[in-house]
């Protein structure tokens, strides 16, 4: 089902935290909504499910397949909410909690006990969880909390599923666990489904779209490629990873840095692991001259940190086989080569 | 005492150890032990005949029907009030919230003495309400509606309070998961809020009723003492023991004593439960 929200603000005291949103959320799709704390995503997420209501407009509309829900509690909007702390029902065992939604279904819609038995337990089944089904959730782990409640919010069959930073609070492995698990499952239920993060690897990783914001509006929608290699805007380029911004004059004659700007003065944003070291200038004239500062070799990548003649931090990412090609030691000299940057003007 | 076993950091010699319990203990015992001893020990005194007869005494029946009957009123009204109360106290935030709450605990802070004075000014003849009363002939103070306006107003603090910070603590986002599973406002408020809620509420409930059966500050102001009518179980006792009837006046008295007691008992053995819960 798709989800269509057109002209919807949302203020909360004299705080505006959406600004005259409008987007379509594509039917089987599954979105992330990427921004900084208090960008507006988790109230965007709030609005759809019905938890929060837009400020009062006549234009504003939020529209379920074409039909509009405005008008409909939480309660009639059939929306599967996971929140970032689970929201378990604590006084049931984790059985009561994934079949409660169908034991407040109407009466003549509510399924038979042997057949909600059956679902629940078809659920635990889905989730892994099926020896667990007799525990309390203070009994259970966050990430099985975390698919007890997916499981719950799943059972009543939604039409959207939603998910609030459903792995915020869990720790690194754990997550990137969920994360794959949470992509399988889509690709298999195909459930429109939209989860809010302010992890730009997560977005990246297990999204079919991704929506940046900021400040209460929307920054970029596109494939997670899309908004990687060609970022709409410098918040976006920098919220998606470390980025250098170097000042400076640029004109015809430097070939370096390419896609460059017409202008005199502006800046240039670099990401990274896109700039080159070298330890020796080898005639190249579009280089420039730092000094080592820091060297971490602990990780995945090499990071190091320089600074140049204003004392400007800049910060590269190497792979291990370059560091052993250009083994710097704080202290040292180098020399540093965008391979690739964005021109933004000031 | 094995002073091996747990080593911490703040240590203290045995003597000082032995010399503060000895205090705590000597305190407890003179101060509260001791006293419910003499209760019963003087209820008892000249026979269990005759303490069974100062208790079935028409006027004390009388006291004990007016007390569970003034209890039995303001009891669920407190209840009401203390889960609208704690409710929207904790599940909303809204201008002058923080002045409700301190409001609440305004007939912990008066003196019940005062709070009794408040209503006979407010209902008695000359009172400002009094010459509406009686054009209307509603008998207010010197009646049952006096001592349970006073009651209510002694005791509603209790339930409220309980609940407060316990719904605060527990915020409303399980609320929340139960509406968009699809369950009614009702629904949700039977299914989710009140089983989360049930151990602070009876907490509650049981604090709230020990005070509203032995209040006798407020209630002995508007009550005016009429013998067989407007009497409960603490006025009672005390016109007993102002008539030199001290074996009856401790007998009643120790049916006061007994309910504190049970009181005591319901109320540690529910924290047991709550702190069970938690863990």
């Amino acid at each position: 089902m798709s989800i269509t929200l057109s002209n919807i603000t949302k203020t909360f005291d004299r705080f505006q935290a959406l600004k005259d949103i409008s987007i379509t959320f594509k039917n089987g799709e599954l979105t992330a909504l990427l921004g900084p704390s208090g960008s507006g995503k988790t109230t965007l997420l709030r609005l759809v499910a019905g938890l929060e209501l837009p400020d009062d407009n006549p234009e504003s509309h939020i529209l379920f397949h074409g039909a509009d829900v405005l008008g409909k509690p939480a309660s009639q909007r059939q929306v599967g909410f996971v929140f970032q702390h689970y929201a378990l029902f604590r006084h049931m065992t984790v059985f009561e909690n994934i079949a409660f939604g169908l034991r407040v279904m109407k009466r003549s819609e509510r399924p038979s006990k042997a057949e909600i038995k059956d679902r629940v337990n078809e659920l635990l089944k889905m989730i892994q969880l099926e020896s667990m089904a007799r525990r309390m959730p203070s009994q259970l782990s966050g990430g099985q909390r975390q698919r007890v409640a997916l499981a719950r919010a799943l059972a009543i069959q939604p039409q959207v599923l939603l998910l609030d930073e459903p792995f915020g609070a869990l720790d690194a492995k754990v997550r990137a666990e969920l994360r794959r698990w949470l992509r399988e499952l889509h690709d298999k239920l195909h459930v429109t489904s939209i989860f809010v993060t302010h992890d730009q690897e997560e977005a990246l990783e297990v999204s079919d779209r991704i929506v940046v914001m900021n400040q209460g509006m929307i920054e970029q929608v596109g494939s997670p490629d899309d908004v990687f290699h060609h970022p709409a805007s410098e918040f976006v380029l920098k919220f998606l990873g470390d980025v250098n911004v170097f000042h400076g004059r640029f004109d015809e004659s430097q070939t370096i840095f390419h896609g460059h700007s017409e202008e005199k003065s502006s800046r240039m944003l670099v990401r990274s692991y896109e700039i080159e070291v070298l330890l020796n200038p080898h005639g190249i004239r579009d280089v420039l001259p730092v000094q080592t500062q820091r060297v971490l070799t602990a990780g995945s990548m090499v990071k190091l940190e320089f600074t140049d003649a204003m004392h400007q931090i800049i910060q590269v990412h190497l792979s291990h086989a370059d560091y052993t090609r250009t083994p710097l030691e704080p202290g040292m000299k180098a020399y540093l080569r965008p391979v690739r940057s964005m021109p933004y003007s000031i | 005492m094995n002073h091996v076993t747990v080593r911490t950091g703040i240590q203290t010699s045995r003597f000082v150890n032995i010399v503060i319990i000895l205090l705590a203990l000597g305190f407890l015992g003179a101060f509260l032990i001791l006293p419910l001893i003499v209760v019963f020990g003087e209820a008892f005194r000249q026979g269990i005949v005759v303490w069974l007869k100062s208790v079935t005494d028409r006027d004390a029946l009388s006291a004990i029907r007016m007390t569970l009957l003034v209890a039995g009123i303001s009891l669920p009204l407190n209840i009401l009030f203390g889960l609208a109360a704690a409710w929207s106290l904790s599940k909303f935030r809204f201008k002058g919230r923080n002045l409700i709450i301190t409001l609440i605990d305004l007939p912990f802070a008066v003196s019940p003495v005062i709070s009794g004075l408040i209503f006979v000014l407010l209902f008695c003849a000359r009172g400002w309400l009094g010459p509406y009363l009686i054009e209307h002939d509603i008998h207010i103070i010197f009646a049952v509606p006096g001592i349970i306006i006073a009651t209510l107003f002694v005791t509603f603090p209790y339930i409220a309070r309980e609940l407060i910070p316990l719904m605060t603590e527990q915020g409303n986002e399980e609320e929340q998961a139960a509406l968009t599973l699809g369950s009614s406002g009702w629904k949700t408020f039977w299914r989710i809020t009140l089983p989360n809620i049930k151990w602070g509420l009876i907490y509650g409930i049981i604090l709230s009723n020990a005070r509203a059966m032995g209040e006798f500050g407020a209630v002995s102001i508007v009550s005016g003492h009429i013998r067989g009518e407007t009497n409960t179980l603490p006025l009672h006792t005390e016109i007993l023991y102002n008539e030199y009837q001290f074996t009856s006046a401790f007998a009643v008295a120790s049916l006061l004593a007994l309910l504190a007691l049970v009181t005591i008992v319901f109320k540690s053995s529910i924290e047991w439960k709550m702190k069970e819960k938690q863990a």
